[in-house]
């Protein structure tokens, strides 16, 4: 083979996926870009004229179900994490023989459709169902209340299908951790706490990260959870974005919004990256040079 | 205090078993309502038994048409993937080349973004060149959205790959072609075909980016979102539980089959390591 021939390789291997990566991933980015720019309607066709007002608009009249989100698939990260670790740790040092079947529970969900395990959750939150009853014995939820159209629903629901993102790469980096570390913190007298403390859980960081990168972004973006388990009043950005493009058809408007939520996620992402560190996010590209 | 102390010791676990009864509660649940005999459109509540619906599990007929669509796209969707994040995975872990770092991001990025803006921008595209929706723009965009996970799954089995394998093959006279097919690709097989059933399942569970790109076809989960006020049919419940008990069969008879390939191998192993020099696979 040729010295030429061989260095092209790598690009006529990498070409064909790469190619539909970007017809498919990164020009669609642009064209929705340039609609988000664009005025007129479905009858009159769009024309470019460059509308910011678009953005501040979008913006202003949707801040709440942006701010909604975000709030939501924060609360639900950190329960995920809370708890996802404690699972997680459990898996990779308590598990012994009962590890995989552990890893397989985790993963169980995964083999029944997203929307129908979200509406099972609309059973078990049902007004008249055993769990709701028991909340409201014990006066968690007043007598006349209910859970389903709530936001504590929205937010279990998120909590739940978001719950084996976070579980897998903390699992991943338990699993990895040199247990001689923890031996050696123990040998130098420190007790559990502060073994856990300082030793594991400063170790765990990158899985920690990953989990909340993959556990936050799909469930900031969500809106199978507030459409099934909640109300209008729980109607997150997703839920906006949506209607707008396939219901309402007010394109520019909905382009601007998606274009907003990207660009929010990818601003916390990099801020994210700068404080943790880049390792989460590019994966082991030590380990493949 | 011996109490404290075993609570001490066994409290994580307690709280893993609890955290898993919580995972795996709303596919009970699933189950169980597949025997139930809704009174009127709505099947949330229970109201007595029957095995009315699994005896004839494809009678609505909208429902049955849209797994097959989903079955279809799944099958195409992991061909088409697979093939394409292999090639990646492979040139991302051989060779090194210019603009590695870009190849690395634009893999990475995807599986970053929102399901929301993939759909919305891929639908703001098509929508610009009047491209009909249907199974072809649903196929696109199932292909994309799973080439990332290929690359992630087939690149974790070629890291710990032997060399000197491939090495020994071009030194037996092997062309780099025939190395490939008879030493490469059995080698990273288990790899591929993990990532092939992967995007097989991520494609069938699809909703969020089918739901912008869909036009008048029907999948799986496109159907129980139309159903929903309506009222969702037992029938649903039925599949899916199907559906789960199909995937569990076939990971638990790969699983063993694995374990059984382990052991043959390492019975071999011992048997030849005692000369020559064994090669760690």
């Amino acid at each position: 083979m040729s010295a030429l021939r061989q260095r092209l390789l790598p690009y006529g291997l990498l070409g064909p996926g790469l190619i539909w990566l970007v017809l498919f991933f990164v020009v669609p980015m642009y064209f929705m870009g340039e609609l988000s720019l664009k005025t007129g309607s479905l009858q009159t066709g769009y024309q470019l004229t460059w509308e910011w007002s678009n953005y501040t608009e979008a913006i202003s009249d949707y801040a709440t179900q942006f701010g909604r989100a975000f709030w939501y698939a924060g609360v639900a990260t950190v329960l995920c994490l809370l708890i996802g670790y404690p699972l997680a740790y459990a898996i990779a040092f308590k598990g012994g023989r009962w590890k995989n079947l552990m890893l397989f529970a985790v993963i169980a969900p995964f083999f029944t459709t997203y929307l129908i395990r979200t509406i099972a959750w609309k059973t078990i939150l049902d007004d008249g169902s055993p769990v709701v009853s028991v909340l409201k014995f014990l006066q968690i939820v007043p007598e006349d209340g209910r859970v389903l159209a709530t936001s504590a629903a929205v937010i279990a629901g998120l909590t739940y299908n978001f719950l084996p993102f976070m579980v897998l790469p903390l699992y991943a980096s338990l699993e990895r951790l040199d247990q001689r570390f923890i031996e050696a913190s123990k040998d130098l007298y420190a007790n559990t706490r502060q073994t856990f403390l300082r030793v594991t859980l400063p170790l765990t960081a990158p899985g920690i990260i990953a989990g909340v990168l993959l556990t936050f972004i799909p469930a900031s973006g969500d809106y199978v959870n507030s459409t099934f388990l909640g109300s209008s009043n729980q109607a997150m950005i997703g839920n906006v974005i949506q209607s707008k493009y396939l219901v309402v058809n007010d394109y520019p408007e909905a382009a601007a919004l998606s274009f907003t939520l990207l660009a929010i996620i990818l601003v916390a992402l990099l801020l994210y990256i700068k404080f943790a560190g880049s390792e989460a996010l590019m994966g082991d590209e030590e380990e493949t040079a | 205090m011996k109490a404290w102390s075993w609570l001490k010791n066994n409290g994580v676990m307690i709280f893993a078993i609890l955290a898993l009864f919580y995972m795996l509660l709303p596919i009970a649940i699933i189950g169980l309502f597949s025997f139930n005999d809704p009174a009127g459109r709505y099947n949330y509540e229970w109201v007595g038994f029957t095995t009315e619906y699994w005896q004839n599990p494809f009678a609505v007929e909208d429902l049955t048409d849209s797994l097959l669509v989903s079955i279809r796209l799944a099958f195409f969707t992991s061909i088409g993937a697979t093939f394409l994040g292999t090639l990646i995975a492979i040139a991302l872990v051989r060779y090194q080349f210019f603009g590695r770092k870009a190849a690395n991001l634009l893999i990475v990025i995807p599986m970053a973004t929102p399901e929301v803006v993939i759909g919305a921008s891929l639908l703001s595209m098509f929508l610009v060149y009047g491209v009909e929706l249907g199974f072809t723009t649903l196929l696109i965009a199932h292909i994309m959205f799973s080439i990332s996970f290929v690359v992630i799954v087939v690149r974790s089995r070629l890291i710990g790959f032997d060399r000197r394998l491939e090495e020994a093959s071009a030194d037996l006279g092997a062309t780099p072609l025939t190395t490939f097919r008879k030493v490469t690709l059995p080698l990273i097989a288990p790899g591929v075909a993990s990532a092939a059933m992967l995007s097989f399942a991520l494609s069938i569970d699809d909703f969020v980016i089918s739901n912008f790109n869909s036009g008048a076809e029907v999948t799986f989960p496109l159907y129980i979102f139309g159903a929903n006020q309506r009222g969702i049919p037992v029938e649903v419940n039925v599949i899916a539980t199907m559906l789960f008990a199909v995937t569990v069969i076939a990971m638990v008879a790969v699983i063993i089959q694995q374990r059984r390939a382990e052991k043959m191998a390492e019975r071999r192993a011992d048997e030849a390591s005692k000369p020559a020099v064994s090669l760690p696979i």
